[in-house]
């Protein structure tokens, strides 16, 4: 009788499953339902069928801001975990000062996007940034328009986040480490393996649980990014930088466009159930059975 | 009392201080307002205080809620009207960008205090009834009147060079590559998307005219639209911009001023707000820099603002509404709030002795009808503009964009009847 078993702990799950359902399903079907009719300034129910959805996908400003979230979720992942678990290991080398070092890297975690975006505007300017102070220095060779570069500019904003994210990544990874056995290391060090090797191919797959928080962290801050971009480069030069989540924003806000701006964020939620759900499906369903079994 | 029970007091006074006081004003018969607006720099609050000491000399209690971006404002006014708690009154620029809260029925009608008043009479010039009425009803009240169609020179840098100050974007471009040998920025230009569109418009007007901008912009002829003149428009934006600098994407408008101010930068196009700065830091008009009206046809913008009165469930709100209308048009009122504003005001019949060099340019030529031009925001949504303002920046950014795809584009947005 599983479910008077838990009883108990349904009841208490009780508020948050109806605040779940009423709060987040609700408002889904909700938007769903608006992004169905022309809605501009205040919702209204005059229903136009996928006509908002067939304009969202002609704009030229959807597709940027679609590659752009791959781009910035690619780069912003792979670089948080691997910088994050170099710091990691480096700071597990038993090195003096360990807490000041991990205060430091740690320490851009704790600023809000907008300010690391706009200490990175600041620096990565060129007409008064660290261009400019080069320049100033004599090295006139020196070249950081990245900022101002529409190819380069997604790229800068990944260099800000993983300057913020990675240092978090390393926290939970140094986690990981302090707790492998003693035992593990001692018999690695028997076998002589080389340390490089032992980390990569020993420490990191019993790491995975860690990575696997790391990695749903990262996402989830990946698809709802519009701080950081926005203190950074408003979404420009032009649109190059713009994102899905901007672009729903900017339709509920600044354009009066709520039908497309609900259409924009039913097709970003679509694309997020996508990709999480078989992936989800595996690391939380399939997993667990196939290791009960 | 021991301290537990003194918070305890203080705690419940405080919740309840606020009630009372409202409580005692209604009965009082001293009417209480709150403002909605986005006027936060230095120039703009001075102007709005403006009307809150004109409200508050008349006995009543004027409750600020100043928002920074006009976008935040308005989506606070809007986001507040659904909500159920209306303020009393709320900025908007002049525009439809309120046009589905009338239409929803969620504005309070002037139409009272108008007609009483006479409002058609002295509203000037008359297309400011056009954007406020509807079905013969006034739904807002217009407080001033912003032109976006200004060059801002330094003219020391003209000096400098040798050059005449230009009078139009032909003459511009002809001395810019002169002013980037001397080491100067012939063209400064903030990289934000209402910038770059604001520049656009300014130069299509003074290049093609008035007329045909109305024809492509609110009659959405596209034959007019591809008669080669809009072209030879997107041509002469893409030069203007290869004389500007690197700096540019995301600049604030009055970092940029600074930099004409500065001389730094030989000209900026922008709104007659920027004339503010020039006064701030001491510059005189006509002497230090230069206002121009850009093109041979010479067209003052009718940009602005209003403000709307949200209909509230309470009654009495009404009549607050109506004595705030009927303040904001005061002649008295309308000449302090546009002497500190910079802006026009919204009737002919208000003292302007205050006015520089470049505001009386703008007063003697808005009492010619021709010159009056009005702006695409004026006939189109917030919908459409902002898709066709995209397709501008993106032509400003990418080199790559043709103009034959930017036609495409921009024929696209014509006829989607967003």
């Amino acid at each position: 009788m599983p479910l008077s078993r838990n009883i108990a702990s349904i009841i208490a799950l009780l508020p948050m499953i109806i605040i779940s359902l009423t709060v987040f399903v609700g408002c889904i079907i909700y938007s769903f339902i608006y992004s169905l009719t022309n809605s501009k300034l205040i919702p209204v129910t005059n229903f136009v069928g996928f006509d908002q959805y067939e304009r969202l996908f002609k704009q030229r400003k959807w597709d940027v801001a679609v590659e752009n979230i791959f781009i910035y979720g690619f780069v912003f992942t792979i670089g948080c975990l691997i910088i994050g678990f170099l710091l990691a290991v480096l700071i597990d080398q038993k090195i003096r000062g360990e807490s000041l070092f991990r205060t430091i890297f740690l320490y851009p975690y704790a600023m809000s996007f907008v300010v690391t975006g706009l200490v990175w505007k600041w620096v990565l300017n060129p007409t008064f940034g660290l261009e400019n102070s080069m320049h100033m220095w004599g090295f006139s060779w020196f070249e950081l328009d990245w900022l101002v570069n529409r190819d380069l500019a997604i790229y800068a904003v990944c260099i800000a986040a993983v300057w913020q994210g990675a240092g978090f990544v390393m926290v939970l990874m140094l986690a990981g480490l302090r707790g492998i056995d003693e035992d593990i290391w001692k018999s690695l060090s028997i076998e002589g393996v080389a340390k490089w090797k032992s980390y990569l191919f020993v420490i990191l797959p019993m790491l995975r649980p860690m990575v696997v928080t790391a990695i749903v962290l990262i996402a989830a801050g990946v698809v709802k990014v519009y701080d950081l971009i926005l203190a950074l480069t408003s979404g420009g030069p032009g649109y190059a930088t713009t994102t899905p989540a901007m672009y729903v924003m900017e339709n509920f806000f600044s354009r009066a466009n709520l039908g497309q701006a609900f259409a924009a964020s039913i097709i970003m939620f679509i694309s997020v159930v996508c990709i999480l759900a078989p992936w989800a499906f595996y690391e939380f369903y399939l997993r667990n059975k196939y290791a009960a079994n | 009392m021991g301290g537990k029970m003194k918070k305890f007091f203080s705690i419940l006074l405080t919740l309840f201080l606020p009630l009372s006081f409202t409580n005692v004003s209604k009965a009082a018969g001293h009417m209480e307002a709150e403002v909605i607006h986005w006027w936060t720099s230095g120039g703009e609050q001075a102007a709005i205080s403006q009307f809150a000491e004109a409200w508050q000399e008349m006995g009543n209690t004027w409750i600020d809620t100043a928002i920074t971006g006009g976008d935040n404002a308005r989506g606070t006014t809007v986001n507040r009207i659904i909500g159920g708690n209306p303020p009393t009154a709320a900025q908007f620029n002049i525009s439809k960008q309120f046009v589905d809260l009338v239409e929803q029925g969620l504005l309070q009608s002037l139409e009272e205090v108008a007609s009483a008043e006479g409002w058609r009479d002295f509203i000037y010039p008359p297309e400011l009834i056009e954007t406020c009425e509807f079905e013969g009803e006034f739904y807002c009240v217009p407080v001033n009147i912003h032109s976006w169609q200004w060059m801002w020179i330094n003219n020391d840098v003209y000096k400098q060079v040798g050059l005449p100050v230009p009078q139009t974007f032909e003459e511009f471009l002809a001395g810019a590559p002169t002013i980037q040998d001397a080491g100067i920025i012939p063209l400064a230009l903030g990289g934000q998307g209402w910038q770059e569109s604001g520049m656009f418009d300014v130069v299509a007007s003074s290049i093609m005219g008035f007329p045909l901008m109305q024809s492509i912009y609110r009659d959405k002829d596209v034959d007019a639209f591809r008669d080669g003149r809009f072209e030879s428009v997107l041509n002469t934006f893409r030069e203007l911009n290869t004389f500007t600098d690197e700096g540019s994407p995301g600049r604030l408008w009055n970092d940029t001023t600074a930099m004409v101010i500065e001389g730094k930068a030989a000209m900026q196009v922008m709104g007659d707000w920027a004339r503010g700065e020039f006064a701030v830091a001491g510059k005189e008009a006509m002497v230090d820099y230069s206002c121009v009206i850009p093109g041979k046809e010479k067209y003052v913008a009718l940009g602005g603002d209003v403000f709307v009165f949200p209909k509230n469930d309470d009654p009495k709100v009404k009549d607050v509404q109506l004595a705030m209308a009927s303040m904001m048009v005061n002649p008295t009122v309308q000449a302090k709030f546009n002497n500190a504003k910079g802006s026009l005001p919204m009737r002919l019949d208000v003292d302007t002795s205050a006015a520089d060099a470049c505001m009386q340019m703008g007063l003697d030529l808005i009492q010619n009808p021709d010159a009056i031009m009005r702006e695409s925001d004026d006939w189109n949504t917030p919908a459409f503009t902002s898709a066709w303002d995209d397709i501008i920046s993106e032509f400003r950014n990418d080199p790559n964009y043709t103009v034959a795809q930017v036609m495409d584009d921009l024929e696209g947005v014509l006829t989607s009847g967003l």
